[in-house]
Formats: C-alpha cells, structure tokens, sequence
C-alpha cells in the first residue's frame, strides 16, 4: 500500500506533488535547520571566539530577506497548489482504454457495498475493475461518514448519507491491490479494508457473467439486511435487481441505517460490532 | 429518580478501567486523608482553593495539566501498545475499549493538558511582565480555574461510571448522533467540553482586558514582552473562537437530548455544517495553543542569548497576522469531502500563507542567536530542540496544506505525525521551557539542571523514535484509529513507535525526578535575587516567589526589556539607597466563588449526562446563586499596610542589592 508504488494515474500525479512539495521545502529547510544548530554550537557561552554582538537586534535587510524566503517559498508551492488542485479535482475524468466503468460504491456498518448498475452485479468487499478503463465512481453512506481509500490508485473522497460524492480513477497493471476507509467509522472500522482485483480488460466481461450467474440477488430486502451493523469477513457477490438502487439509498428512499441494537437503557449499550466478532 | 443511572453503568466486566479507576481513588483519598490529618486543610481552602491570586491560581492550572498529562499518556501508551501488537489479532482492547483511549487522548490533551498549561503560565506570568498587580478580573479568573477541572473530573469520572465517547476527539456526527451512539460516552464529551469551555472563555476575556487595560506607567504596546503580545493574540482567539465550540456542541446536544435535527442524516440535518463549525473553531485553537509557546521561546531564547529580540517589531505583526490568518484556513481539514478545485486551493493557499509569518519567527529566533552568548540552561534546549522539530512539523504540515499529496495523506498516521510533531514540538515543549524557566519566579528555587537536561535528551529522542515510524506507516496507506490491522509492512514501524513510547515515558519520569530532587534540595537551588537567569523582562524586577502585591511600587518603563534597562541602570548610579515611601496596597479578597461555582456546576452536568433532572434543577440553582450571592458582596478588597509592604519590599531589596553588587563589578 506504499503511495510512493503508484498504480494508476491519480496516485502518480499526488505522489509526485507530493515529492516535489517536500524537495522545494526541504531546499530551505535543510539550510535553516543547519544554521540553527551551527549558530546554537558557535555563539556558546563558552566559546571566546564568537563575537558578542548584543546590540545586533534589528537589521532591514535581514528582515527583508526572512520575510522572502517563507513568501517565495510559498508563492512557488502556491502555484503547485493552484494547478494540482485543478488538474487533480477527484470529480475531473480520467480518461482510459475502452469504454469507462460505472461503479457506486456505499459504505455500510461495517463494509463496503460495490455496485456495477450497468452490468447489474454488485460485490461486498472487493471492487473488480478492468486495468485501463476509465472508473467513474460514486459514492454514499448508508449511515455514518467513512472515507473511500485505494492508497496506490490515489485521491480519497468522503461518503455521506444523502449526499453522492464523486471520484475518477483508473488502475494501470494487472493484480491485487488494497482498500480502506479513513475515516473513524464505530466499532468495526479496520474491518473495512477491502480488496482491489484489477484483471485484464478482456477477462472483466467474464468476471460479470460469472457473478450474475453465482451471485445471490440484491434488492432493497437483501440490502436492508446487509446494512445492520457487523462485520462481513467474506467477500460476497450479488446480481443486482434493481439498477437504481444506489439512488434509492442516495436520495433517502431506503432509510439510513439503524445503529446499535438497545440491550439496555443504561451507559454502556453492546453494540453489534462485538457481536460480530 | 437516578435517570439512566444504575449498577450497569459500572464497567465490572472490564478490568483495565476498573483498576485504573480503583488506583486513582485510592490515591486520592490518601492524598485527603493525609490533608486532613495533618491539619493542612484551612491552609489549602484559604491560601490556594479560594485564591484569587493569578499567581497561585496559574500555579494551579499548571498542576492540573500535569496531573491530566499523565492520564493522557496512559492512555497514548496503551494505544502504543495495542498497534504493537494486533497485527491479524484483536491485541488486548476490545475495540469498544479502545476507541473509548483514542477519544479520550485527544479530548484530554488539547482540553485538559495543553489549553490548562498555557493559560496557566499566562496567569502566572502576564501580570507580572506587565507590572500589575494583578489580572483584570481576579475573582473571575478563579471560577475559570475551577470550572475547567470540573471538565477534567467529568472526563476522569466517565472511566469508572458509565463510558466515554467512541467517536474520536471531535466527535462527529452522525457517529456521534443518538441512533449511532446510544450510550452516555457522547454526552459525557459534550458536558465536560460546554463546562469547561466557559471557564476557557472567561480566562480568555480576563487576559485579553488584562493586556489591553492593565499595563504599568510607560508600558505602551511596543514595549510588552513578546509573551504578552502572544498572550494577547492567543486570548483574542480564544474569545472569537470559543463560542463557535460552545454553539456547536449545544448544537449536537439539542440533537441528542430534544430530538433536533442539526447534524442528523434524517429531516435536512447536514454533517458538513458539523465539520465547517468544529474546524472553525479547531484550526484556531492550534494556534491558541502554539502562540504562547510562541512566546514563551522568545524570552527564552532572548534571555538565554543575552541579547534582546532580533526584529522584535516584525515578530508582533507576525503574530497578529497569525492571529488573523488563522480564522480563514479551516477547511483545509476535508479537502477529501469534495469541495470543487477553486475552493480547496484557496483554502491550500491560505494555509501555506500561515507559513510565512511562522518561517519569519524561526528566523527572528535564529538571529537573536546571532551574536549572543548562548548558556544552554534547560529551557534553552528545550528551545533550541523546538525550532529544529517544529520546522520538520512545519514542513509537513505545509505538505499536507497542498490538497493533491493531502488526498492521500488525509487522516493517515502521517497527518498524525504531522500534529504530534506541531503539538509536541511546539506546544509541550514551550510549556516544559516555560515550566523551567518560570519555575523558580514561582517557587523560590530553581529545578535541577541534570534531571531536567536528562527529561529533555529523552523526551527529544523519544519523540522522533515515536513518530517518525508514524510518518512511514502514513506513507505506507495506514489510516488513524485502526483498533487492528492485517498489513504485515505496518508492524514493524508500529513497533519502534511503542519503542519511542517507552523512551518518551522515561523523559516523563526524569521530569518528575527533577521536581522531587529539585524540592528536596531547595535550600541550595534557592534563588535569592528574583533574577536567577539574568533576564530582561519585569517579572524578573521582584522576589521569588513574588509578594502577593507582586510590586511595591509600579515600575516606571521606559522601553523594551524594562528590567534589562533597569540593572543597567542601576549599575550605572552604583545602586544608591534611597529612602521610598511606601504607600497602603488594597487587594482583591479571596473567594470560594470559583469553588462553590464549580461544586454546583459539577453536579449540574453529571446529572445532565445521567438525565436526572430534578439533580439538574438544583446544581443549576446552586450555581447560580453562588454568582448572586457574590454579586451582592460588600466588601472584595482588603489593605494591605504600608509598613507591611515596606518590611517585606526592603528585605527583598536588601537580598538583591548585595547580590547585584556582587555581579555589578563584572
């Protein structure tokens, strides 16, 4: 999961701002923080070579420049900002090989829901996508904030309940890659991390045709039942019944979903990550 | 009649909070028993738990957020702990355990150790820099005091009766709504934080009039000590700032106690208005916190360079501009939440701008060096290490500013490095710089060097040995607040990180070892001259600890570094005796306004916590009768006479001009 190993477009522009960001800064920060130690080392008290200089408390020039070293430093970082920004905004395309791929993903309590609405299949904790292809992505919650995380394909983007947000990204080579949430999210939270399969764009219509066959059917009952709080140490698959589901959840149609089961009145509820486990 | 309150709410099943807790009690009766034993109670209610003496009382909050420092540490070990070793296993909390430490670290930290240690060296220092006598609203300032501990026992409290919150520091909805989180852990959060951010808010108004009403003759703006300015500019942020917390957290209460619908996913709530309002308060209280500490170096390092502040006008307005610019950058904490590209680089831009002013000091620091005689006494280190920790902090904090490299860095472990290299670099270590050097003005003694030269290598090392590894494992895609984990090339790292844990907790206990030797052996630490690091600042100008009027007579400034201007001068004129006439002193009254206040308002938010109203009905009466009663007060003054302030104001005189003699021939 190194962010320094990109596997995608995405990833490779963040890492590289972010490379460059730090070498402009360093290229200040390196001098300054030798001159702090050398002048800490050499204006000892116990030195008699140094030169006390206690009248030496203002001087223009100086001033002049610490003033425009952090502003030109800025200025130029600025301007990375300004057109990595722009360039990078996770709503931007990402243009690919073939035709793009539409996914909606869901973040539920505790697992991510995957869902292909034009090739009507959906998956728990694993996205499978073409290497290659334009991913379009949308994104909500069934209940509690959570951020949708592939480290090695690049830019992460929060999901809410009742809102979509949107993320273009696109996976360059074969294999297997790793997702998560960074967001704090309840008790089952780092059980959220979930598989990346990027296959060959050739074998992804096999992978449809094969998980519309195998799978079990998601509709509004199925799914009612999968956003209860637990953890899903499996990674199931679905056909999907409706391909505006995601929309259903999105606009609130399928209300949010419920929290922790009440044992008690008291402080301390058992909540349904224990359970799970 | 007990609201949610029963046998349940005790964690019986959970052995860690239990022990902790029993511990705790333990310590704490015998702590009572003992006072009580001794005979040390009346003293205790009179000369400190009902002062209104802003010496005593920043003493006070000092030791608080000493005492809450070490709890916050637990808390950060046992998390050290757990990373360490649930790699592919649950480690030893259960998560509901552990997301209860990660909530209650940072709670703790930002409220209850780092917001008590400033505000206490402020009281403790401000008013003595200025020349006063006092704090602008004595009384006032002690209800601030004593409601900010009522948070902080609130938070203790929640150990052993019912839970804390389990949503992180900032608790955000909807996790932190009623349907997410049902238990009293979001209420105990909300309750401690709305109570002890009035005391905040009112130490935040009293030291903003103190600066702005009460100065010396001839202590005009341009000639306060640089901690007063960031006093001044941190205070001002306090009271901009404060009540934005206080709104929203009444905000989320509403939603969880009468059915509102601010923050909740259902009827038009909206969580984002959530992250807008408690990051517009959050990213000020940042600077808050590191302004003091800001100015704590800057008389250190000037102190210990023996020269004055290089460039000591162009410090001020970088702190104003800090000030400024830190009410327009917070949303650069969700760049992820998918604001479009124009409003996310503005707000990177802005972040960055933040940068300047704080590069500015760095180098005004790094050219008060120049040309001095640098002694390296303890607080000196502890500067001379800030300045190469927080640049590194700087730099990645900058980093994380550029919204691309943060749409990968975003909640990670290296944001978490990022903010522990800023916190601990730059607010801890200016409050033990501050704590070291303020200590014998306080005290009557210094604080051993060796221990405190000891606390300082291990802390230091400590710390990078601690986040670096954080750094890598942010690098390496690991987020925050992972209870467990499955990655095998995160486990390393987050063992040398316990490692760093390890070395950190020795620096903690070498600083404790220096306060029991230093106590020990105060006869030979004791400073007699009121001036033991030949500073430049007033509060150098009289004894140590300083006579409850602080000054016999308002010293007369005539420019920057008073007190330096002062023993130059008075080595000039040989120290000539000339008779003074003293004058009668009048003095506030001390008052268990604060205490009883805070007595009452305890009450008064557990019973919230727990809804037991009719306890509510009666801690919020309580409270408020205590301000009535107070406000009908007839007398708030005493007189101190003038031949009282004559024998204690010639005997120090006498101690300092046979010491000042002695040092006046070199």
């Amino acid at each position: 999961m190194n962010l320094l190993d990109p596997q995608g477009p995405v990833a490779a522009a963040n890492s590289t701002i972010l490379i460059d960001s730090v070498f402009i800064m360093l290229a200040i920060v390196v001098p300054t923080i030798f001159a702090i130690l050398a002048f800490a080392f050499w204006f000892r008290a116990s030195n008699p070579k140094a030169r006390f200089q206690p009248d030496f408390v203002y001087s223009g020039r100086v001033e002049m420049v610490v003033w425009a070293i952090p502003a030109l430093t800025v200025v130029l970082l600025g301007g990375v900002a300004w057109i990595g920004s722009h360039q990078l905004d996770p709503a931007a395309r990402v243009p690919g090989t073939g035709s793009p791929v539409r996914i909606q993903a869901v973040s539920l309590d505790w697992k991510w829901l995957f869902i292909y609405p034009d090739q009507r299949v959906a998956a728990v904790n694993a996205l499978t996508v073409p290497a290659g292809a334009e991913l379009n992505i949308q994104l909500t919650s069934s209940s509690v904030m959570n951020v949708f995380f592939i480290p090695q394909l690049g830019s992460m983007i929060y999901t809410m309940n009742g809102m979509v947000t949107k993320l273009n990204l696109r996976a360059d080579n074969e294999g297997k890659l790793q997702g998560l949430s960074a967001h704090f999210s309840g008790d089952g939270f780092p059980d959220m991390m979930f598989d990346v399969n990027v296959i060959s764009p050739l074998s992804f219509p096999d992978w449809v045709a094969n998980t519309a066959k195998t799978g079990s059917v998601l509709n509004e009952d199925s799914y009612k039942k999968l956003m209860q709080q637990g953890v899903e140490k499996g990674k199931p698959t679905y056909r999907l019944a409706d391909p505006r589901l995601f929309d259903l959840i999105a606009t609130q149609h399928i209300p949010p979903g419920p929290g922790p089961e009440l044992v008690s009145d008291a402080g301390r509820p058992h909540s349904g990550g224990v359970d799970a486990r | 009649m007990l609201g949610k309150l029963d046998w349940s709410a005790i964690p019986f099943d959970q052995p860690i909070p239990l022990i902790a807790g029993a511990v705790v009690l333990v310590g704490i009766l015998a702590v009572l028993t003992w006072v009580v034993v001794k005979g040390h109670l009346p003293y205790l209610w009179h000369e400190w738990i009902t002062s209104v003496d802003h010496k005593r009382i920043g003493v006070m909050y000092i030791l608080l957020a000493s005492v809450m420092l070490l709890r916050g540490g637990s808390d950060a070990i046992m998390m050290r702990i757990q990373q360490a070793i649930a790699y592919q296993s649950q480690g030893y909390l259960p998560p509901e355990h552990y997301n209860q430490i990660f909530s209650a670290h940072g709670t703790i930290m930002i409220f209850f150790v780092a917001m008590p240690f400033v505000i206490g060296l402020m009281n403790l220092v401000v008013p003595l820099q200025l020349g006063v006598r006092d704090v602008a609203f004595p009384t006032l300032n002690s209800v601030g005091f004593w409601l900010t501990a009522t948070g902080a026992l609130l938070v203790n409290l929640s150990l052993v009766i019912g839970e804390f919150a389990r949503t992180g520091w900032l608790a955000f909805p909807p996790l932190s709504e009623l349907s997410y989180s049902p238990g009293v852990g979001v209420d105990y959060y909300a309750w401690s934080l709305q109570i002890s951010g009035v005391g905040t808010l009112v130490a935040g108004i009293n030291l903003v009039t103190t600066v702005l009403k009460l100065r010396t003759k001839g202590m005009n703006y341009l000639r306060m000590p640089m901690f007063c300015w960031t006093t001044l500019a941190s205070n001002l942020l306090i009271v901009a700032a404060f009540p934005i917390l206080t709104a929203t957290l009444a905000m989320l209460l509403l939603d969880r106690y009468l059915g509102f619908h601010f923050f909740t996913n259902e009827a038009g709530g909206n969580v984002m208005m959530f992250m807008n309002l408690i990051w517009a308060w959050g990213h000020p209280e940042v600077y808050i916190l590191v302004l003091p500490a800001f100015g704590i170096f800057s008389e250190v390092v000037s102190t210990f360079s023996g020269k004055a502040l290089f460039g000591y006008r162009s410090m001020v307005l970088a702190t104003m501009a800090i000030c400024v610019i830190s009410f327009m950058v917070w949303l650069h904490h969700f760049f992820t939440m998918g604001a479009g590209p124009d409003v996310n680089a503005i707000f990177g831009i802005a972040s960055m701008i933040i940068a300047v002013p704080t590069g500015v000091k760095i180098y005004n620091w790094l050219f008060t060096m120049y040309g001095g005689r640098i002694r390296f006494a303890t607080p000196m280190l502890w500067a001379v290490g800030f300045m190469v920790t927080f640049i590194l902090g700087g730099l990645t904090g900058v980093l994380v500013a550029v919204p691309p490299a943060d749409f990968m860095l975003h909640n990670s472990m290296f944001l978490v490095a990022h903010f522990h290299n800023v916190i601990i670099g730059g607010v801890l270590f200016g409050a033990f710089a501050g704590f070291e050097y303020w200590f014998p003005k306080a005290f009557g003694f210094r604080l051993d060097e060796r221990w405190g030269k000891l606390a300082f290598w291990f802390t230091f090392t400590g710390f990078y040995i601690t986040f670096v590894p954080l750094y890598v494992a942010g690098m390496l895609g690991m987020t925050r607040r992972m209870q467990h984990y499955d990655v095998a090339e995160w486990r390393p790292w987050m063992i040398v990180a316990a490692v760093g844990m390890a070395v950190l907790s020795i620096g903690v206990i070498c600083q404790i070892m220096q306060l029991v030797v230093s106590i020990r052996n105060r006869e030979a630490l004791r400073d007699r001259t009121g001036d033991p690091w030949d500073a430049r600042s007033l509060e150098w100008a009289t004894s140590s600890p300083p006579p409850v009027f602080n000054f016999a007579f308002h010293p007369d400034v005539r420019g920057e570094d008073a007190y330096w201007d002062m023993k130059i001068h008075a080595r000039q004129q040989s120290l000539e005796h000339e008779e003074l006439e003293y004058h009668d002193i009048e003095m506030p009254r001390n008052s268990p306004t604060g205490f009883v206040c805070a007595f009452f308002a305890t009450i008064m938010g557990f019973a919230l916590i727990w809804h037991i109203w009719w306890m509510v009905i009666l801690g919020g009466i309580g409270a408020f009768a205590t301000f009535v009663v107070f406000a009908w007060r007839d007398h708030d003054e005493y007189v101190i006479p003038a031949a009282e302030v004559a024998a204690i104001d010639r005997f120090n005189l006498e101690e300092r001009r046979s010491l000042v003699s002695m040092a006046g021939v070199i």
